[in-house]
């Protein structure tokens, strides 16, 4: 009897460590793949061009130069511009759309409002059946006019319907009780929403906020569609497009720095273009990443 | 206070749609979408004739359903595995790793993939080339693109896609597990009986968003890795998303896209209503609406 049970515990015990070797041999071998990629880009950009003709790309540089930066930084007119662009597009975008998306969150969730089916469903349907992108974009330049705009790539990234019914549902959680409490005391909506529930939203905000924020930070197409090369200063993903895509690019930047055609770093510029262009987010994103766990699990519980 | 909202909704979504008007005329620019000659059923028979309906059709769907399934089932075998690890530091330190490519904006994941798969200097070629193999031509074998299509969307979505099941998996009672393990369950039993049977409900939920989307693509993907003409590759990376671009910006055929992309909303739209009916009739409790 006693065997019998010493046994059982012993073949649950391995049971157990077998799983949970599977799980560390698995997880770490695809984590690490998850960050080796990223490694390769910053490698490749310390590399100088000649070692990258001879041997390639590699994750740690045969030949270490700083010179691909060196191009890139000599005339920073252009790539500052695109830092001044995307930063203040996704200050000014979180800051609107977060307001927004707030407010018909909070809206939407109010028992007391009367047509909160019919618009949730009047938003919700967006999801369902859309225009397509050839209206759209005649919408934007020709009815709208804003080509050439930047309130062409602020606007549509302002609001969507996931985030509005992710709002939803942490409202939810808030009793009603307190609104009618509030009001009874004589307070209006706008003092309630911005008094009461904007502080007992905090993580909802701040979950919501990175979305949006991440959003305009890695945009780049609708200024791929909206904002033409007659403008010097366009976004910082479309830059390094630009940057990936035209050797032309290249070439113009480097010969606004003197240096000879054959000795362009093309490829480790295009990396140390990269690494320009994401550094900040990688920088804040493991700050960043425990609110965003907890919003989606927040999120993914209630529903 | 949903005003904003509204007018937001309205301008930006509701007023696109009567644009899908385009798709049953000759669009002509000078003439305008409202002077141009009513073709009605033209655009859709060119489609269909030159096979190009198809092939987008069955590239969409057939990259959506490899997403779905796969992407759904790597995020639930991380979920489940991230559940049953006992270093709280491993777990912290992978899931920020895993997390790490739904941070970086899908030009630099074309990027990435041209490190990669580049035929000069990519590390794929270095490694065969060391290993005595011959290279590979990625960006001119069609054939290899659903493969570096789908790993590297696995790729991106694993580590956040994951969350969701491992915070489902949080909410499992404790007491059950306890309750399995006095009876003599062994860890697989434990996750083939309980676990996986608790994943169940979300994984629906998520199956029905994802199956609204099956003919909307992932643009930004595949348009960065691919790149924007890449005609060789057309035969297996073109989707209905990247043909309506393409119809836009390079051969500015407005009334072709527009045909495009009615076709996509109309499908998607009934492909929703069926999913959400079937899953009504199975299980009431999970439907969306």
């Amino acid at each position: 009897m006693d065997e019998t049970f010493v046994s059982a515990r012993k073949k649950k015990d391995t049971s157990g460590l077998v799983v949970q070797w599977i799980g560390y041999l698995f997880i770490g071998l695809f984590a690490l793949c998850c960050l080796l990629p990223f490694l390769l880009v910053l490698g490749t950009s310390f590399t100088s061009e000649s070692a990258i003709k001879l041997s390639g790309f590699n994750f740690w540089p045969k030949e270490f130069s700083t010179f691909a930066y060196k191009i890139v930084f000599e005339n920073p007119d252009l790539i500052i511009g695109s830092y001044i662009v995307t930063i203040v597009m996704t200050i000014v975008g979180t800051a609107i759309g977060l307001l927004l998306v707030a407010m018909t969150g909070y809206a939407l969730q109010r028992p007391d409002f009367m047509y909160r089916n019919k618009i949730s469903f009047f938003i919700y349907f967006t999801t369902l059946f859309s225009g397509g992108l050839v209206p759209f974009y005649l919408l934007i330049t020709q009815y709208l006019h804003l080509k050439d705009n930047y309130l062409a790539v602020l606007l549509p990234g302002l609001l969507s319907p996931f985030l509005i019914i992710m709002m939803k549902s942490f409202v939810r959680s808030i009793p009603h009780a307190i609104t009618e409490s509030a009001k009874i005391d004589g307070a209006g909506d706008f003092t309630i929403f911005l008094r009461l529930i904007l502080p007992m939203t905090t993580p909802a905000l701040a979950t919501i906020g990175l979305f949006i924020a991440l959003g305009y930070w890695n945009e780049w197409y609708n200024s791929m569609l909206f904002l033409s090369p007659d403008m010097k200063y366009r976004t910082l993903q479309l830059f390094l497009y630009n940057v990936i895509t035209s050797a032309d690019f290249v070439r113009n930047s480097a010969a606004a720095s003197n240096v000879q055609l054959r000795d362009v770093p093309l490829e480790s510029m295009k990396m140390a273009t990269a690494v320009v262009a994401t550094g900040p987010v990688i920088l804040f994103y493991p700050f960043v990443q425990r609110y965003f766990i907890k919003g989606i699990t927040v999120g993914a519980v209630k529903g | 206070m949903c005003f904003p909202a509204i007018a937001f909704f309205l301008i930006f979504s509701y007023m696109p749609m009567p644009g899908l008007y385009l798709a049953f005329i000759k669009y002509n620019y000078s003439d305008g979408i409202f002077g141009s000659a009513f073709a009605g059923l033209e655009n859709f028979r060119f489609l269909v004739m030159t096979g190009d309906l198809w092939r987008l059709t069955f590239n969409t769907i057939a990259y959506n359903i490899a997403f779905i399934l796969l992407g759904n089932m790597l995020q639930i075998t991380v979920a489940v595995l991230l559940n049953e690890m006992r270093s709280k530091w491993f777990k912290k330190v992978s899931q920020t790793m895993m997390f790490l490519p739904y941070f970086v904006s899908a030009v630099l994941i074309g990027l990435i993939a041209y490190n990669i798969l580049s035929y000069d200097y990519g590390i794929l070629n270095s490694v065969l080339h060391s290993l005595g193999l011959d290279p590979v031509k990625a960006y001119s074998s069609p054939g290899a693109w659903p493969f570096i299509i789908v790993i590297t969307y696995l790729w991106q979505s694993t580590g956040y896609g994951s969350i969701v099941y491992f915070a489902a998996i949080m909410g499992l009672d404790s007491e059950i597990v306890e309750a399995s393990e006095i009876d003599g369950a062994n860890a697989f039993q434990r996750i083939r009986y309980i676990v996986l049977p608790w994943l169940k409900p979300t994984f629906i939920i998520l199956l029905l968003f994802s199956l609204g989307g099956i003919l909307k693509g992932n643009f930004g993907l595949f348009f960065n890795l691919v790149g924007a003409n890449n005609t060789a590759l057309y035969a297996s990376t073109d989707i209905i998303e990247t043909y309506v671009f393409r119809s836009l910006m390079t051969n500015f055929n407005f009334s072709m896209g527009s045909a495009v992309s009615l076709y996509q909303s109309l499908f998607g739209f009934i492909v929703v209503l069926t999913a959400n009916w079937l899953v009504r009739k199975v299980s009431p409790d999970n439907s969306l609406f």
